[in-house]
């Protein structure tokens, strides 16, 4: 039975047919990880959950056997990055501070999924403390490319994209600070929701920059998006930035058509440097979207080419504050050469953060100090301000802006290491939706020749909507997903 | 914007990591690129504007401030780096 790259909504009616059960479909999950994954395979697990994933299986039976009304997601596999705080399993944020740091909670996006009884068969690896944008600073090596091994899944969630991509797991939770779900999505040939800041919970994330967090999910159709999202939407008293805004029915509601929707085409995405095919691939899309009904209209967006260095202040800056809390003290790496107390804390987390994290560290400890906090940090939150209001502007005249989501389809291994500028780059057309807490999608749109090798790779087409606009946005994406059939592509080499 | 060593040090100091000196060196550099990027911001006017450090607009979310009894108390204490019972151990603070 072909079941590796089917949707959940497929899997889903599978289990209510008896044709299959959660833990006959967990066993082929985990046989597929066993097979493809691994260090020496794509790398994208740290931790593999096998004995509570068959618990977890045999209880969602018991309630698809019993329970007429069962959750679409109960007995569905799925993978969480290992930034998701796990009770009684290990959870390292990709970190060597955190190597044996197993929580006494669950995130509350697992609680959810937990409530639904999907079934967690592991966690997967990131970007250290999702540092990054190829999963390269991640202290457990990094994931591949299922597309071509010798190249970056993307970051910060490549893990979860390369998993999915491979048809490891149906759907894998993510978060997103500035591209990390829709960066490594669009490189891996699959689909990402970036939620509206404050629409899915923090609590239990391990914290990058609080004021973007925003965790949301890999999936393999809009619609799939669609589904976790209104299980996973929702008013959180652990975390008081999530709103009470009503959840939509956001898979029921989805739209085969465009008819009366307008969308603009932000003209500042369209950067000097971008890939002459990738840029082909989104106007292609583009002309799809016009076909389903949409009205197509030019915007401009000229402060765009500024999120990414709004971003490089904003971001090192709240990970200087949040990063402080590893200090050796009550959980996590304590260095065994300290003798006193404040060697614990230099030597701790000289020992235990890469050099990556300590960079982001150091560059927001300095952005924040005395003397230079106005140039910096204030300098960036008030063009951070001017950046929602030219989104509010632009969303008085359309629906949703689409334009691509990486400039470039997914680089060789190894060109990110020592480039500081590395995220700020790949990231940059993500960035600005992200510094201004809109949500968006990547999906895939075709494919283009990377130009240093002969790799055909993915590219990835990029929706963006205002805030609390999720229905918008995966609207267009399902729209688009009704007459093309490139999120039904998968790797060669990972078949049955 | 070139950073000196001694700059890097003292943040280094701020930030609490312990920077071999050869990490000074490659920080100085890293940093100084970054700086340097985002000097760029300069060109905005931002003359009037106020700064937005939380975008969906929310304002003062409060809620009763009451102590409970934690569940976790057990298993946090059995993940202290050292302990003694159940007393958090560090090194000498003097």
């Amino acid at each position: 039975m072909e079941l590796a790259f089917l949707e959940i909504s497929e899997l889903a009616e599978k289990l209510r047919n008896k044709e299959i059960s959660s833990v006959e479909l967990t066993k082929y999950f985990l046989k597929r990880i066993k097979e493809y994954d691994g260090a020496s395979g794509l790398n994208a697990f740290l931790t593999v959950t096998e004995e509570e994933a068959l618990a977890q299986a045999l209880e969602a039976d018991k309630i698809l056997a019993s329970d007429p009304h069962a959750s679409v997601l109960t007995g569905i596999p799925y993978a969480a990055k290992d930034l998701f705080s796990t009770k009684g399993i290990r959870t390292t944020a990709s970190s060597k501070i955190l190597d044996k740091f197993v929580p006494v909670f669950d995130a509350t996006a697992i609680e959810k999924l937990n409530t639904e009884k999907a079934v967690l068969l592991g966690k997967t690896n990131l970007d250290e403390f999702a540092h990054g944008s190829s999963t390269e600073t991640s202290a457990y090596g990094p994931s591949k490319n299922p597309w071509d091994v010798t190249r970056i899944p993307g970051g910060s969630s490549g893990g979860s994209a390369a998993a999915v991509a491979a048809g490891l797991v149906p759907f894998a939770l993510a978060t997103e600070t500035g591209g990390s779900i829709r960066q490594p999505a669009s490189l891996c040939g699959i689909c990402g929701w970036k939620p509206t800041y404050g629409r899915v919970s923090r609590y239990g994330v391990i914290a990058m920059t609080s004021s973007n967090d925003s965790p949301g999910t890999i999936a393999r159709s809009v619609k799939d998006l669609a589904i976790t999202a209104e299980i996973l939407s929702g008013h959180d008293l652990k975390d008081s930035t999530t709103s009470v805004k009503e959840i939509p029915n956001y898979a029921a509601n989805l739209r085969s058509d465009l008819k009366g929707v307008k969308i603009g085409v932000p003209k500042e995405y369209f950067i000097p440097g971008m890939q002459p095919e990738v840029e082909a691939r989104i106007h292609e899309a583009i002309a799809k979207l016009k076909e389903l009904g949409a009205e197509i209209i030019e915007v401009s967006l000229p402060l765009t080419k500024y999120g990414s260095l709004v971003y490089a202040i904003v971001t090192p800056a709240e990970i200087s504050s949040n990063l402080a809390r590893f200090d050796g003290i009550r959980y996590g790496h304590r260095s065994k050469d300290a003798k006193d107390l404040l060697d614990i804390y230099d030597q701790s987390r000289e020992e235990g953060f890469g050099d990556e994290a300590k960079r982001r560290i150091l560059t927001g400890a300095y952005a924040l100090s005395a003397g230079y906090y106005d140039a910096y940090y204030l300098k960036a939150q008030k063009v951070r301000r001017l950046l929602v209001n030219e989104f509010d502007e632009v969303f008085k005249k359309v629906d949703a802006l689409v334009c691509a989501s990486v400039p470039n389809v997914a680089q060789k291994i190894g060109n990110a290491k020592d480039n500081p500028l590395f995220g700020y780059i790949a990231d940059q057309l993500n960035i600005p939706a992200s510094m201004a807490g809109l949500p968006a999608l990547s999906i895939p749109c075709g494919f283009a020749k990377a130009e240093d090798g002969d790799a055909i790779m993915p590219v990835g087409l990029q929706i963006i909507g205002q805030q609390w606009g999720e229905q918008n946005v995966f609207n267009i994406g399902h729209a688009y997903q009704t007459i093309t059939d490139w999120h039904k592509k998968y790797p060669k080499g990972y078949g049955e | 914007m070139i950073l000196t060593a001694e700059e890097v040090r003292k943040i280094a100091a701020l930030a609490r990591i312990k920077l071999k000196d050869e990490e000074v060196e490659k920080f100085r550099k890293e940093l100084s690129v970054v700086l340097d990027y985002v000097s760029e911001l300069e060109k905005v006017n931002t003359e009037g504007v106020e700064e937005i450090s939380q975008v969906t607009g929310l304002e003062n979310v409060l809620r009763e401030d009451h102590a409970k009894l934690s569940e976790y108390r057990d298993a946090i204490i059995a993940s202290f780096p050292e302990r003694k019972d159940d007393f958090l151990k560090i090194k000498s603070i003097l």
